[in-house]
């Protein structure tokens, strides 16, 4: 008897620690970071995606953040770490990011608004904006606006195109089914896209991709 | 006035024979060689040009004329190197070295390869150091203007690293800001890595 009690005792005592250990794990997902903790972190994301979020082009181009949807940039960040979407850079970035600093950084970004690179070649600007509005119907092509927006801002999961980057957007609707959708047991959003992707001829995707570049 | 005029005259003979620039027949290439070494393979403080990318080593040729890359040894030499040196010219010089073959230096810490492979390649997110791999490329090999790393020598990638973090070429955003996050055994790193890189991807 007495030693069943103590017995219960200890478990009791073992129970405590593993909920107060989970509670604080939480606490450390949601809590208030310090605002050096998000400074730097946002430094370190702007190193790359530029000092106002507006994209980079370096040996990869690195998409245009500002603006963009926090659903969709958290959603990233995930499919990233259950290789959804494969990329080994931010498969180690987003590994280091904790849920509320995900929240305070995407926030942030949302709100800046610079002007979009451009670079997107200009003859075929016409064609870009045609697909873009009503799509291409005998290509089974939807309009893109239909889901990203009349005005490319996007909504929720569904990204924010206007002003990014030509050729992030160009290699990502070239290699949509190489990167995205990767992980076969993880239900993907991206699998609205395949299709689309695969319908799209590539002088086809450079007009769309130079369109949304100058898209403000 | 006679000797402006006569000046102007061997500017203009200079300036007539355009056209792609070989060591042999470019007294301009001579001069470049005195430090840099004949093939260009870089020697002592100066580093190796074989192989860097033109768009890079043409800014960069500009930046000195216009005293935007003030590191010491860019004040001591290649200010006054680069002082005279035409838009055309800047632009011929930097086309003739990209097409050298290079050699990978080769001189850093062996010991020290996989740490500095790793922070080349995905950075470390946790202090927030950034991957240098996204815009110098898998081999190092550059790309337009961001120069070719891989095979520069050791002590030439060390020390432009530490001078970063020191306030020296202040306008090669991003590069000051990622350099400064940087820890000196960090910097001995990704020197010793780098060096190692060959040029097996010359392109």
């Amino acid at each position: 008897m007495k030693v069943t009690s103590l017995q219960s005792l200890f478990y009791a005592a073992i129970f405590a620690i593993v909920f107060t250990a989970a509670g604080r794990a939480e606490e450390r997902g949601t809590a208030a970071i310090s605002k050096q903790e998000i400074q730097a972190k946002l430094d370190y994301c702007k190193t790359c995606h530029g000092l106002s979020g507006q994209g980079y082009r370096g040996y990869y181009p690195m998409p245009r953040l500002a603006g963009q949807q926090p659903k969709y940039i958290e959603n990233q960040l995930r499919a990233f770490i259950e290789r959804r979407r494969m990329n080994p850079v931010m498969f180690n970035v987003a590994h280091a990011l904790s849920p509320s600093m995900v929240a305070a950084l995407t926030t942030y970004f949302q709100d800046l608004n610079p002007n979009p690179l451009g670079g997107g070649p200009q003859d075929h600007l016409a064609l870009g904006k045609t697909i873009f509005e009503q799509g291409l119907p005998e290509a089974n092509v939807p309009a893109c606006s239909a889901c990203h927006g009349p005005d490319a801002k996007g909504q929720n999961e569904i990204p924010r195109l206007a002003g990014q980057l030509f050729p992030y957007t160009v290699k990502e609707l070239t290699n949509w089914s190489k990167e995205r959708g990767q992980n076969g047991a993880k239900d993907d959003t991206s699998a609205i896209m395949v299709p689309t992707t695969h319908n799209l001829t590539q002088s086809q995707i450079v007009a769309i991709s130079a369109y949304l570049s100058y898209l403000k | 006035m006679k000797l402006i005029t006569s000046k102007i005259a061997i500017l203009a003979i200079v300036a007539s024979a355009a056209g792609p620039l070989l060591a042999d027949e470019s007294v301009r290439v001579r001069n470049c060689t005195w430090c840099h070494g004949i093939s260009a393979q870089g020697f002592s403080t100066a580093p190796r040009l074989a192989g860097q990318r033109d768009e890079y080593t043409e800014n960069q040729l500009l930046g000195f004329k216009e005293h935007i890359r003030d590191n010491p040894y860019s004040k001591q030499y290649m200010w006054g190197a680069a002082a005279n040196l035409s838009p055309q010219t800047a632009h011929d010089l930097a086309v003739y070295f990209s097409t050298l073959p290079p050699e990978a230096a080769n001189d850093g810490d062996r010991e020290l390869l996989a740490a500095g492979r790793t922070i080349y390649e995905v950075g470390i997110p946790e202090s927030n150091i950034v991957s240098c791999l996204v815009c110098h490329g898998p081999n190092a090999e550059g790309v337009r203007e961001i120069p070719r790393l891989g095979g520069l020598s050791y002590s030439y990638l060390k020390r432009r690293l530490e001078q970063w973090g020191e306030g020296f070429h202040a306008a090669a955003e991003p590069m000051p800001r990622i350099a400064s996050t940087l820890s000196p055994n960090e910097i001995e790193a990704l020197a010793s890595y780098l060096s190692f890189i060959e040029y097996a991807s010359f392109e």
